[in-house]
């Protein structure tokens, strides 16, 4: 089944022609991750400009377009390929296809509703960086886009776009299908790379390991995003030029934003980069279309669940990484949750924090134990059964992963100035930063829950982070 | 019938020379014999070690560290009921608790008739449909009360048969590499100079 068949939010949206869809183009369509479909709409078009080019113009034309990283870093993806060590062979492409940050999902749709365009990516991208094999790494909990995924590999294989001479050229790749087993701190690209090498997915420290120069197998490894993948057949199609006309100079193209939470029309949007603003986004009528049961805004996470959480005073910041990061947050990788004024502040910042602390790898001390400190901490503060001095611990383990001034947003109501992204942080990677973030957020932005929480004693059975009840109970 | 059968090793060695080393099949061994099993045993465990020439230890030492391998005995359907902050903020402990109550199991914990195991899971990447739950790790969205009930009703009569295979099988269609077709593994001792593509145009990508 297609988009419309699943998702509420996509009858009507996709078929919208005055929206630029450089992604999502075919997702209006039942068969749209079919290679018929596929031929139908133009594709591999991309891949065949390409090859009229030299592998080197195709990545000058990538660079040109500025096209940054959507995995949540946001590096431009055509200066990440430049990194590659002169001279050093092979090198490998990684695609990281393993989307587990909370909130987020754009991955798992590009590979379930339009594999080809993915896999023309994936070619482009070997074709321009010289990468002589690629792997195609998606997380083990998306069946459906397995499926999906390999028969497309399959039919792309029998038609000539991948393996020996392509399009009967002397480009020759091959693109394997990798199954992830469950673990979100392999979406960090050297902790992809040991799981791909049959390893626990643990970081690795960077430098030395930065994967362009020593990667996979410790040869030089292009780790991209799905979604920045499949931004190239558009790029390599249509040029560069076409791509930057759509946002800014700092933020071109489109980006796939998932907006969840307490929105009356939750759904995956395709919008334009660097000027569509979260109160476009949370109340605009081509996607959240304001708050449930005409309840007020309480807070929202603009970039996924690691991202520092903003406020109604932040509305108007547009999805630009700069501007985001000043305000005190992130973009990441594209994920806003809203939470309405029925919200339970530290109940839902829980959810979060357990999150995080379940997902350390191990490796990091100030993760492993701080982690799951916050957890225990933060779940009996919202159990009714803190003190104070518990507010004080987890400002005291949050200080051992994150040293420092913590960033948050500006709140007018409380006086507060915003602190700019990003932190300072003791550990390999975010996941013990993340662990921090939302129970920091949560505790500078709504103080007064916690103050209620730590000061009266209620008996709290469950732990009701809305006050909606599902249907029937 | 632990170790993997015959066609299964088959399907092994092909996956084992798609990539430069072999213990990068690991993963997707260990997702095979969880396929043939229904879970993870040590002596599957042991084979895929033979396999990859690695020790067992080496096999379980990796797949200990991954949600998706269970090394017990599971429920032909294990359902996955998401609790992170989307579906937390629409019911998702309200939904577990219901799902606890109709199973009559603790989430953890499977039916005794072997068919259903029922656990607490993390986000899902669906995060607009919440609340949301697996079944074998294929979505349903938007579940309320109801809707699970009639998912193990559908379920205890086999009506899922053609949609849901058993815990275990990842997809029901797995990736096939024509060998007319292949270029083969690139292996890093034996590939030392630029593809032929590149090498026309030394520049390239750099």
């Amino acid at each position: 089944m297609g988009a419309h068949g699943t998702y509420a939010w996509a009858a009507g949206y996709f078929d919208d022609g005055d929206r630029p869809q450089i992604v999502t183009s075919r997702f209006k369509y039942d068969d749209s991750y079919t290679l018929d479909r596929y031929h139908e709409s133009g594709g591999y078009q991309g891949l065949r400009k390409a090859l009229e080019m030299q592998p080197a113009e195709m990545a000058d034309e990538v660079k040109k377009s500025t096209l940054l990283g959507r995995g949540g870093a946001g590096f431009p993806a055509g200066v990440k390929w430049g990194f590659t060590p002169a001279g050093v062979w092979p090198r490998y492409l990684v695609v990281n296809g393993d989307e587990s940050e909370p909130g987020t999902y754009k991955d798992r749709l590009l590979m379930e509703l339009d594999p080809h365009q993915l896999i023309e990516g994936c070619l482009i991208a070997c074709y321009a960086a010289g990468l002589s094999q690629c792997f195609l790494y998606i997380r083990g909990e998306m069946a459906l886009a397995h499926e999906r995924v390999a028969k497309a590999l399959d039919d792309a294989y029998r038609a000539g776009y991948i393996g020996k001479n392509i399009l009967g050229n002397s480009f020759s790749v091959d693109i394997v299908l990798h199954w992830g087993a469950g673990a979100y701190v392999v979406g960090e690209e050297t902790a992809l790379i040991e799981s791909l090498e049959g390893e626990r997915g643990m970081p690795r420290v960077k430098p030395p390991y930065f994967p362009a120069a020593i990667g996979l197998y410790g040869q030089p490894t292009i780790v991209n995003n799905v979604e920045t993948l499949a931004n190239l057949p558009f790029i390599a199609a249509n040029g560069s030029a076409a791509y930057t006309a759509i946002g800014t100079e700092t933020s071109p193209g489109t980006r796939m934003i998932a907006v969840s939470g307490h929105v009356k029309r939750p759904g995956v949007y395709e919008i334009i980069n660097g000027t569509t603003t979260f109160r476009d986004l949370i109340y605009g009528e081509n996607f959240g279309q304001g708050i449930r049961d005409g309840n007020e805004l309480k807070a929202f996470v603009p970039g996924g669940g690691s991202a520092p959480w903003f406020v109604a005073d932040q509305l108007d910041i547009p999805f630009e990484g700069r501007q985001a990061s000043s305000a005190g947050s992130m973009l990441g990788s594209g994920a806003v949750i809203v939470m309405d004024d029925t919200t339970d502040i530290p109940a839902a910042a829980l959810t979060l924090v357990k999150f995080y602390a379940h997902e350390s790898c191990g490796k990091c001390v100030p993760c492993r134990e701080g982690g799951t400190w916050l957890y225990r901490i933060l779940e009996r503060i919202v159990a009714g059964n803190g003190t104070d001095a518990d507010l004080d611990t987890i400002r005291e383990v949050g200080q051992s992963i994150c040293p420092g001034e913590m960033p948050h947003a500006a709140s007018e109501r409380l006086g507060l100035d915003a602190v700019p992204f990003p932190y300072k942080m003791t550990t390999i990677c975010f996941v013990g930063p993340s662990a921090y973030v939302p129970v920091h957020s949560a505790m500078t932005l709504f103080p007064e829950e916690f103050a209620v929480l730590v000061t009266k004693r209620e008996v709290r059975s469950m732990i009701p982070v809305t006050a909606a009840p599902v249907g029937g109970e | 019938m632990s170790r993997l059968n015959d066609s299964n090793v088959a399907l092994a060695r092909e996956i084992i020379a798609r990539y430069p080393k072999q213990k990068s099949a690991l993963i997707p061994l260990v997702h095979l014999s969880q396929q043939q099993n229904g879970y993870v045993t040590e002596e599957a465990m042991r084979h895929i070690a033979e396999l990859i020439n690695v020790t067992p230890a080496e096999v379980y030492g990796t797949a200990s560290f991954y949600e998706m391998f269970r090394f017990e005995p599971t429920g032909k359907y294990l359902i996955n009921m998401c609790g992170t902050l989307s579906c937390a903020l629409l019911g998702a402990k309200q939904l577990l608790h219901h799902a606890e109550h109709t199973l009559g199991i603790k989430a953890g914990s499977t039916t005794p008739d072997g068919l259903i195991t029922l656990q607490h899971a993390e986000c899902q990447a669906a995060c607009t449909e919440a609340p949301t739950l697996q079944v074998n790790y294929r979505h349903r969205f938007r579940v309320t009360p109801a809707d699970f009930d009639q998912l193990v009703d559908d379920l205890r009569a086999g009506k899922l048969d053609n949609e849901i295979p058993p815990h275990g099988t990842l997809g029901r269609n797995r990736q096939q590499i024509p060998a007319d077709r292949a270029v083969g593994a690139q292996h890093p001792d034996d590939v030392t100079s630029g593809p032929a593509w590149i090498e026309i145009v030394p520049a390239g990508g750099e």
